[in-house]
């Protein structure tokens, strides 16, 4: 399923003292099974976009396309739980949207709402759980007992559990350990991988973005202002510096190398690429 | 849905009333209310619309944000003046039918609080539009300042009435962001009867209750923290200053009060 805006504006609370514009002229593609990566400044109008894809918010002026349905500002709120079916949304801090009594019951309040059966929900929830790294001694346990790292998996797990199409993350690691971040991304990319599952990051660590993103968008004060593959993005050093959106390590560590007086074709974006094009290198000059 | 809500909101600006002593502009507000029963005929009223507009003139805020603060009590105010108008007796009678009676005391009657409505409203939503919730509490706690005597915790209160206010928006944003979680899991807040509705509350609600609670254990602590230890000993960092423009408001208000009580009847 593609999602697709065209010339989308979006402005908060129109015709009052409080009219606040967020979106400018929003013209970008999410194709099926892509990782698609947002990237800019906190402000630069990512929440906002990311309400759009299913709906949420809808343009003042534009339209999105999602999959078959077009949204635009004359579309009435009726019928929209198709949409949201598809695209599920993880939004910063998921814990936060945690309610029932039982993590089961939570996993299984979104796919309830899309009309499917108590017990398969239950089955769902089962499996989600098991995804998201918690085994089934939780399924019972109040969600408000867990730790924050768990909660935000069941709150994930939540999501999940509605079987989208498009999977939206809003910072998805914001606030976690290493390890868990580690863990957490590793498990979305398992889910790209195997099952198709398109993926929309937003996204402040560019180390995330050059390892896992296909294409990036890059947002400032509304407006897209870049667009590539991260290959592509990462090699404009200066103007990310500019933009303070900084570059990945790997990439940081080349230029550091450069200054040295060590030359790169193309700047690596991942240690391994790092690591291949020093190897590459190094073996050159021994011969 | 925070859209509509004008009432109670802060509108920047740099106007005279902008610039008020906030205990000056609270005073007044209250004062007002009081005054506005002494009026009975069309000359007190008509002397106290122009004062309210030539206020919300000065303010320099759009009319139209008045209006609209308007309709949120737009059905209590009908009901009120329905009332009044159907079941006043007295003066000619116009028109009647069973227990309904138009009557001349009623039509005007209906018209004055109808008139009373409007001019308090108008003037409570200036006192909001146009003073800062924080600035509100800090008059508060001044006024209050009395009631020390009585032994009644007028800090505390004025503590809890500043955190409240402050957490207003913090609120109002937490709100609508679960309310957006909850729709991308497939709640509908609006679809349904009301039973139906009252129940996609709960998905709100609840984790509305935990972070409320959450934040609030966050900022006791945060205050411990920093040495707070409840109110003897503490000191002011916004102070109040008494302006002559708040002297010449009152000055009005007493001018308002003493033509008013010239004009009635």
């Amino acid at each position: 399923m593609d999602i697709r805006f065209e010339q989308v504006d979006f402005t908060y609370q129109p015709n009052t003292p409080f009219e606040y514009r967020a979106l400018f002229d929003i013209n970008l593609a999410i194709k099926e099974g892509s990782f698609t990566a947002l990237i800019g400044h906190t402000g630069s109008g990512k929440s906002t976009l990311l309400q759009h894809l299913n709906a949420l918010l809808k343009p003042t002026k534009g339209t999105v396309s999602i999959g078959e349905r077009v949204i635009t500002p004359q579309t009435d709120n009726k019928n929209l739980k198709p949409i949201r079916k598809k695209v599920g949304i993880v939004f910063q801090f998921p814990e936060s949207q945690l309610f029932e009594e039982t993590v089961e019951k939570d996993i299984a309040f979104g796919p309830q709402n899309f009309g499917v059966s108590l017990e398969e929900a239950k089955q769902i929830a089962k499996d989600t759980l098991k995804l998201v790294g918690l085994d089934e001694s939780y399924l019972e346990r109040s969600p408000f007992d867990l730790s924050g790292g768990q909660m935000r998996r069941v709150a994930i797990a939540g999501v999940l559990a509605m079987q989208p199409e498009v999977l939206v993350l809003d910072e998805p690691t914001a606030g976690l350990d290493p390890q868990g971040r580690k863990e957490m991304m590793d498990m979305f990319w398992r889910l790209h991988k195997e099952r198709g599952l398109t993926l929309v990051l937003v996204t402040h660590l560019m180390d995330d973005v050059a390892d896992y993103a296909d294409y990036v968008y890059a947002l400032e004060k509304g407006r897209v202002v870049k667009e590539g593959t991260p290959s592509e993005l990462f090699q404009d050093v200066d103007w990310l510096y500019e933009k303070q959106l900084g570059v990945p390590t790997a990439t940081q560590f080349a230029l550091k190398l450069q200054e040295k007086g060590m030359k790169f074709a193309q700047l690596p974006l991942t240690p391994q690429a790092l690591a291949d094009e020093i190897i590459r290198q190094r073996g050159e000059g021994d011969e | 849905m925070m859209n509509k809500l004008i009432f109670g909101r802060y509108i920047p600006g740099n106007s005279l009333i902008h610039q008020m002593d906030p205990r000056a502009k609270l005073f007044a507000s209250f004062y007002f209310i009081g005054i506005i029963f002494l009026a009975n005929n069309w000359q007190t009223y008509l002397l106290l619309a122009a004062f309210t507009f030539f206020a919300i003139y000065l303010s320099k805020i759009n009319l139209v944000f008045f209006v609209r603060g308007l309709k949120a009590l737009i059905g209590l105010i009908l009901f009120t003046v329905f009332l009044q108008v159907f079941f006043t007796n007295g003066g000619t009678i116009y028109w009647q039918w069973w227990i309904f009676r138009l009557t001349e005391y009623g039509v005007t009657n209906g018209i004055f609080i109808f008139c009373r409505f409007v001019l308090i409203i108008f003037m409570s939503t200036l006192l909001t539009l146009t003073t800062l919730p924080l600035e509100l509490s800090d008059a508060i706690e001044s006024l209050l300042k009395p009631l020390k005597a009585l032994k009644l915790p007028v800090h505390e209160f004025s503590l809890m009435l500043s955190i409240a206010l402050r957490y207003v928006p913090t609120l109002m944003d937490e709100t609508e962001k679960i309310m957006n979680a909850q729709r991308a899991r497939g709640v509908d807040f609006s679809e349904g009867n009301l039973i139906q509705k009252m129940k996609a509350i709960i998905p709100l609600l609840i984790p509305l209750f935990v972070s409320s609670f959450t934040r609030a254990i966050d900022l006791a602590y945060a205050m411990e923290a920093r040495g707070y230890q409840g109110g003897d000993g503490r000191t002011k960092y916004r102070k109040l200053e008494w302006q002559l423009l708040d002297t010449i408001t009152i000055l009005v208000f007493v001018l308002l009060t003493a033509l008013l009580i010239l004009l009635r009847k």
